[in-house]
């Protein structure tokens, strides 16, 4: 076991270091920086003023020069300053973080707290109407676009309520919180339930299938227990791995709810970061995400040791 | 015109530090809520040349004079006072002095004075240490030989030459006096000003902050308790905002014609304006690339053009034919479009000017089985995509092949100045609806914003010629000939000025829309919320 954690530990850490290098160099790659963004929003280009902004932030340093800066800042837990807003980086990403934590967070419960038992409805009834009721609900769920839900929703709560759920200041309270996050979690929600639930539907077939379901059955366990303790528990490791991706995701995917709903997370400001090329975010969010990914990964992989005893990672 | 009106000034000058008569009906306090749907790229208005950066954090500054905010038009006639009391030209019309308000504070309690003015004008003509990172309005200036100061209350402008014009630049949003004693880097962050309103916060991505200046040189002013704009992307969610009532005034000329109806159908009772907003949609055409260094080949592709077409299409009836200066009724400078109906592409047989652009390029050897192919380059946002595309449209007509060229925004403007483009669709906005400011900044030779590099000494000369003219009729006849020239030149023919709609509700008060800009009318000091 410990050599098996030392050995994911490096592995993280090589994927760490290649997501470093794959994104410093993509961001060098796609046209213009900052200055020509800059002066593109005052509809001119002076090209004396634009070098000097060019020199001023380092970008005229060749590239490995630039990359090394940064690693090196970044161990010493210095992220560096936005280039926009001539702020610290991390004044500007840390505040974001628990912001789209919270809408994850939510999208995730949902998703798994309708889901799962959703989709064990859905195998156990199958074919029945039920079956087909939730099958064409969850296949709703999968095609429908977040963006266009996403306003129906606005849409619909302005008609019912004459107010729209949406971000235009800090929640002053936890239930505003709650309020605020409800919505839009449900709206993403809604999208990732449909799929762990067709997952977890697929899932289930398969164990319920399985001999020692007979057994459990012939042998008087009620069917709840059937289906909730001895299928459920082996139906749930694919699903757990995609419980991990969809979390990973929601952390630094949420774009099109975040902007729907106007909520200032991480998404929107990595994508408005990119298009003014402001690099020190872009770089230290990527990176950011990414080792929310591989941590999630990782515990996923733990998780599987505790749902099915049998699978261990030999020495 | 008369630049010495000293009766008018007092009379003026009384009406803005006073305005007592009005004083009763005003409630104070409240909040007012407003959406950005861009993220201002600084708070320094001197370093910016867009409406997210204007129309926000004018509430800040003040200017030595502003536009009058209750007149629908920007114009010699509406320039007030604000930091100047008062000002006179001298005899030979080379030298504007002012005398500045007492008593003024910066927002961090520091005293105004002359010196901020030299300061900041010093700046801009690039003769201090301290440097902006970007100094779009250059041109403006070109003809300000220095500025001087006489005691803490006088300032002069010098100039080489009469320029009644320098008036209207110094009342324009993008002329608010900046404090000496405060790096201009930090007004990029944290500005100071001397406005009805201080700077609380500008969060990227988020939204600013605004407070009421409780020292406010105009006593009773401003009525508002702050003022918060939120980024909103998404313009949907940000009409639903509005309607809903969690915005109270929508960001300026924002609205199209349908998204305006479908407002007022949702929100009865919102105010609604729609007007000029003094941007243009223009051809550019890269005039040292062959076959478009050929006059013939330029004349055929302003022939092609349908105007008439874009203003149905493209703006669905909401956009004005002119030339470069926006026409009247909206504009004071333009000519009206029968003027141009001997330009190419002005008049209205549309197919009688395609039959004369085809002829032209069959000569230079192109025809259905021959068409000219060109690369169309634009920037990949709607309001410059779908314009282009139905430009693309017009120039099959005379045997022009055309091919969207989308760039990212960051490399829209590196490309026009390094002049990697063949033809391309523009759309620019004149800060103030004065020939100066647009002749010098998009056409004259060597100004940054002239994109396509036109360049005619010629032109340069009738530019300074108009300038320096204080007979406003003779000046505006030799304006429209200027106009007519540069249109007939291909210079970079105005496809359409744009309108566009702004909404409030019913409750906010003192919002006055102007007919010739969007840029000019955003103090916010006498706005008010009668709830």
């Amino acid at each position: 076991m410990a050599s098996y954690l030392i050995r994911r530990l490096l592995l993280m850490l090589l994927t760490l270091f290649g997501v470093s290098i794959i994104i410093f160099l993509l961001l060098r790659l796609v046209p213009g920086n900052i200055a020509d963004i800059l002066f593109d929003q005052a509809g001119m280009v002076d090209p004396s003023e634009k070098a000097a902004i060019v020199t001023e932030l380092g970008l005229d340093r060749p590239l490995h020069e630039q990359y090394l800066q940064w690693i090196g800042d970044l161990m010493q837990g210095d992220l560096g300053t936005s280039y926009l807003s001539e702020k610290p980086a991390l004044e500007e990403i840390a505040p974001r973080i628990p912001i789209s934590a919270r809408l994850a967070g939510l999208a995730l419960l949902f998703s798994v707290v309708i889901g799962v038992p959703l989709g064990v409805l859905s195998a156990v009834r199958q074919n029945s109407m039920l079956d087909y009721v939730l099958r064409i609900v969850s296949l709703s769920g999968l095609s429908m676009p977040s963006f266009w839900l996403g306003l129906l929703v606005l849409m619909a709560a302005l008609a019912l309520f004459g107010n729209i759920p949406i971000y235009t200041s800090e929640p002053a309270s936890f239930w505003q919180t709650v309020a605020l996050y409800l919505v839009p979690a449900a709206v993403v929600g809604f999208r990732s339930s449909a799929l762990i639930m067709r997952l977890t539907r697929s899932s289930m077939l398969e164990v319920l299938r399985q001999d020692y379901i007979r057994t459990a059955r012939s042998k008087g366990a009620p069917e709840s227990s059937v289906n909730f303790v001895h299928a459920l528990r082996n139906a749930v490791v694919p699903v757990t791995t995609t419980i991990g991706v969809e979390a990973a995701f929601l952390i630094g995917g949420l774009i099109v709810t975040e902007t729907v709903f106007n909520i200032p997370g991480v998404a929107r400001f990595l994508v408005e970061a990119i298009r003014w090329r402001d690099y020190p975010i872009v770089q230290n969010l990527v990176m950011f995400i990414a080792v929310v990914v591989v941590t999630v990964n990782f515990l996923v992989d733990l998780l599987y040791m505790v749902l099915d005893p049998r699978i261990r990672y030999a020495e | 015109m008369k630049l010495v009106r000293p009766a008018a000034l007092l009379i003026s000058a009384a009406l803005a530090v006073g305005g007592a008569g009005e004083a009763h009906a005003q409630k104070r306090g409240g909040i007012l809520r407003s959406f950005l749907p861009d993220n201002p790229p600084s708070a320094s208005i001197h370093e910016e040349s867009t409406i997210s950066v204007a129309m926000p954090f004018s509430a800040l500054y003040n200017n030595l004079v502003f536009f009058d905010h209750t007149k629908k038009r920007d114009a010699f006639d509406t320039i007030i006072p604000e930091l100047a009391t008062s000002w006179k030209w001298s005899e030979d019309n080379t030298r504007l002095t002012f005398q500045l308000r007492e008593g003024v504070k910066w927002h961090d309690g520091k005293p105004f004075t002359s010196a901020d003015v030299k300061c900041t004008w010093d700046m801009l003509a690039g003769k201090t240490e301290a440097k902006l990172r970007k100094n779009p309005r250059k041109s403006w200036y070109r003809n300000l030989k220095e500025v001087t100061t006489n005691g803490p209350t006088e300032v002069t402008f010098v100039l080489g030459r009469p320029q009644p014009s320098l008036l209207m630049m110094l009342a324009g949003a993008f002329s608010p006096v900046y404090p000496c004693h405060v790096p201009a880097a930090q007004m990029r962050t944290k500005p100071i000003g001397t406005g009805p309103f201080k700077f609380v916060s500008f969060k990227q991505n988020e939204g600013i902050k605004l407070t009421r200046n409780p020292d406010y040189w105009k006593k009773g002013e401003p009525y508002l308790d702050g003022i918060e704009w939120t980024m909103i992307p998404s313009r949907s969610t940000a009409i639903l905002a509005f309607v809903s009532g969690q915005v109270d005034l929508t960001y300026t000329n924002t609205l199209t014609a349908p998204l305006l109806r479908d407002v007022k159908q949702q929100s009865p009772d919102a105010v609604c304006a729609m007007e000029a907003s003094n941007v243009q949609n223009t051809l550019v055409v890269n005039r040292e690339v062959a076959p478009f260094d050929d006059p013939d080949i330029r004349r055929a592709m302003m022939l092609a053009i349908d105007r008439k077409a874009f203003v149905n299409s493209i703006f669905d009836g909401e956009a004005i034919i002119g030339g470069s200066m926006l026409p009247p009724p909206a504009g004071q400078w333009g000519m009206p479009a029968e003027k141009l109906s001997d330009v190419p592409g002005y008049g209205d047989d549309v197919e009688k000017a395609r039959a004369e652009g085809r002829k032209l390029m069959e000569a230079h050897g192109y025809g259905p089985d021959k068409p000219l192919k060109v690369k169309v380059s634009t920037r990949n946002h709607p309001a410059y995509r779908d314009p282009a595309v139905l430009l693309i449209d017009h120039l099959k007509n005379v045997y022009i092949d055309g091919e969207l060229d989308l760039l990212d925004t960051s490399v829209w403007y590196a490309r026009m100045v390094r002049k990697e483009y063949q033809v391309g669709l523009n759309t620019s906005g004149i800060g103030i609806d004065d020939p100066d400011v647009n002749f010098y900044e998009n056409f004259a030779c060597g100004s940054e914003r002239n994109y396509t590099r036109y360049c005619n000494p010629e032109m340069d000369k009738l530019f300074d010629q108009q300038s320096a003219m204080t007979d406003m009729k003779q000046r505006k006849e030799l304006v429209w000939k200027i106009d007519k020239m540069l249109q007939m030149d291909g210079a970079r023919p105005v496809i359409a000025h744009t309108r566009g709609g702004t909404c409030w509700h019913p409750y906010v008060k003192g919002v006055d829309i102007p007919i010739n800009g969007i840029y000019n009318h955003w103090r916010f000091d006498d706005v008010w919320m009668d709830k």
